[in-house]
């Protein structure tokens, strides 16, 4: 069962039009990529669906753990 | 790339805990909307670590859950009708109807299919020509751009013989209603962070602007959601609400225009009828007119029978927040995920099954 809310993410190895192979858990899986046309080899998706939902930012999640990490202060950005 | 396990970092977790329980003074009720953050919230032991000031109440973002019992008696009756094939997500499956389930059609011999995208859905329609494929359409914003995607593929490919049957629900109008109904002085809420990956965390100003509630929206590990937990805190206490994106490395502020611009182009807003909360306007995805073709409400004209929610099932009170489900007299005794009386013990996001699975 998956939960419908939930998207989980997946490493884009391979892309052919809207269609691509992911790797998802250590599993080969393809995802339609139609909604992230600007996706490249070794992003990460949150996949949903048999979808991807987003482009994980790889930047982002780096820095919210670096200032989590830090807790200087927990400024969420607005 | 950073794992997702590194927001479950221990010492980050215990920094978190401390800075809430420093910051908050006052007692404050804070609903996490998404079942998936019940669930997490749960799984990881997240209320354990709040202050007695702080008070979570599970809301209404389980799509299986708020699927009312007209709709799921709907997608059986569709079910019984010879040349259909009812293609579903597995947890539908097993939510009891008026008088059976979608389960039980199949073992009585309707073919019902569980599958894990509506891309699986359109591949049984194509292997299946002389079938009609029905696809039930449940979910909110993060499942509707991907179901409006198989549509318009089916019109642009031929595929004649596949249909939705759409029960896709939007979320802010939802929590609005919630908000508006007065049943728990809510002080802040917890916001979904998939559906927003989609609608963008904009989505969600309407709370502080116009309700004056604060919010955040959150991911689903532990040092997300008490980070979120943290900033409605803060706002609570500073008396400036406003909504802070505390899932930046998949939510931004617009979200996904594309996956938007699809779900708009195949659905419109409409009326739902949503268990729990009842007629809501505006907060359901009607297939439009020109993919009519595709749309199993036009397409079959089935007799639903009148639909009654289970006797002494109290998911509707579960879903508007008002009642715990341990407080329930069927919880445990009679409902349990192997013998469910409701969708909340259902479904993998219910609040029932939550505190079924860790109490």
């Amino acid at each position: 069962m998956i939960p419908m809310c939930l998207a989980v993410p997946a490493l884009i190895t391979r892309i052919d039009g809207v269609m691509a192979e992911a790797e998802l858990a250590g599993n080969e899986t393809s995802v339609n990529v139609l909604f992230t046309p600007d996706v490249k080899v070794g992003d990460y998706v949150m996949m949903h669906a048999g979808y991807a939902m987003s482009i994980l930012s790889s930047s982002e999640a780096q820095e919210t753990f670096d200032l989590l990490e830090a807790m200087a202060g927990l400024d969420a950005e607005e | 790339m950073l794992r997702n396990d590194a927001f479950r970092n221990p010492a980050i977790v215990q920094k978190l805990k401390e800075k809430i329980w420093a910051a908050s003074k006052r007692p404050i009720k804070i609903m996490e909307f998404c079942g998936t953050h019940t669930h997490a919230i749960h799984r990881f032991g997240i209320r354990q670590l709040l202050p007695p000031t702080i008070e979570m109440f599970s809301g209404p973002g389980c799509p299986v859950c708020v699927t009312d019992t007209v709709d799921i008696d709907h997608a059986i009756a569709l079910s019984r009708i010879p040349d259909v094939i009812v293609a579903t997500f597995g947890d539908l499956l097993r939510v009891p109807g008026t008088r059976e389930s979608l389960l039980s059609s199949k073992a009585s011999g309707a073919r019902v299919e569980m599958v894990y995208s509506p891309l699986d859905a359109m591949k049984i329609a194509s292997g299946n020509p002389f079938c009609r494929v029905v696809f039930l359409g449940i979910g909110f914003e993060t499942t509707a751009p991907a179901v409006a995607a198989s549509i318009a593929e089916a019109v642009s490919s031929g595929l004649d013989n596949y249909s939705v049957l759409s029960m896709h629900k939007l979320t802010p109008p939802a929590m609005r209603a919630i908000v508006d109904s007065h049943e728990i002085a809510l002080d802040g809420i917890l916001c979904p962070g998939h559906v927003s990956i989609v609608t963008g965390w904009k989505a969600w100003r309407f709370l502080p602007d116009s309700l004056h509630i604060p919010a955040a929206v959150a991911g689903f590990e532990p040092v997300d959601i008490l980070w979120g937990i943290a900033e409605i805190v803060r706002q609570c206490e500073e008396g400036k609400p406003r909504v802070a994106n505390t899932y930046p490395r998949s939510v931004t502020q617009i979200g996904n225009v594309a996956a938007r611009e699809t779900m708009e182009r195949v659905f419109e807003a409409g009326p739902a009828s949503w268990r729990g909360l009842g007629a809501i306007p505006m907060s359901g995805m009607n297939i439009r007119d020109e993919y009519g073709l595709h749309d199993a409400r036009r397409l079959f004209d089935v007799e639903v029978p009148e639909s009654a929610a289970p006797e002494g099932c109290h998911c509707g009170d579960v879903i508007r927040g008002i009642f715990r489900p341990d407080a329930c007299p069927l919880f445990r005794s009679v409902c349990t995920p192997a013998h469910p009386v409701g969708p909340c013990m259902v479904s993998s996001e219910g609040s029932c099954a939550a505190y079924y699975l860790y109490g």
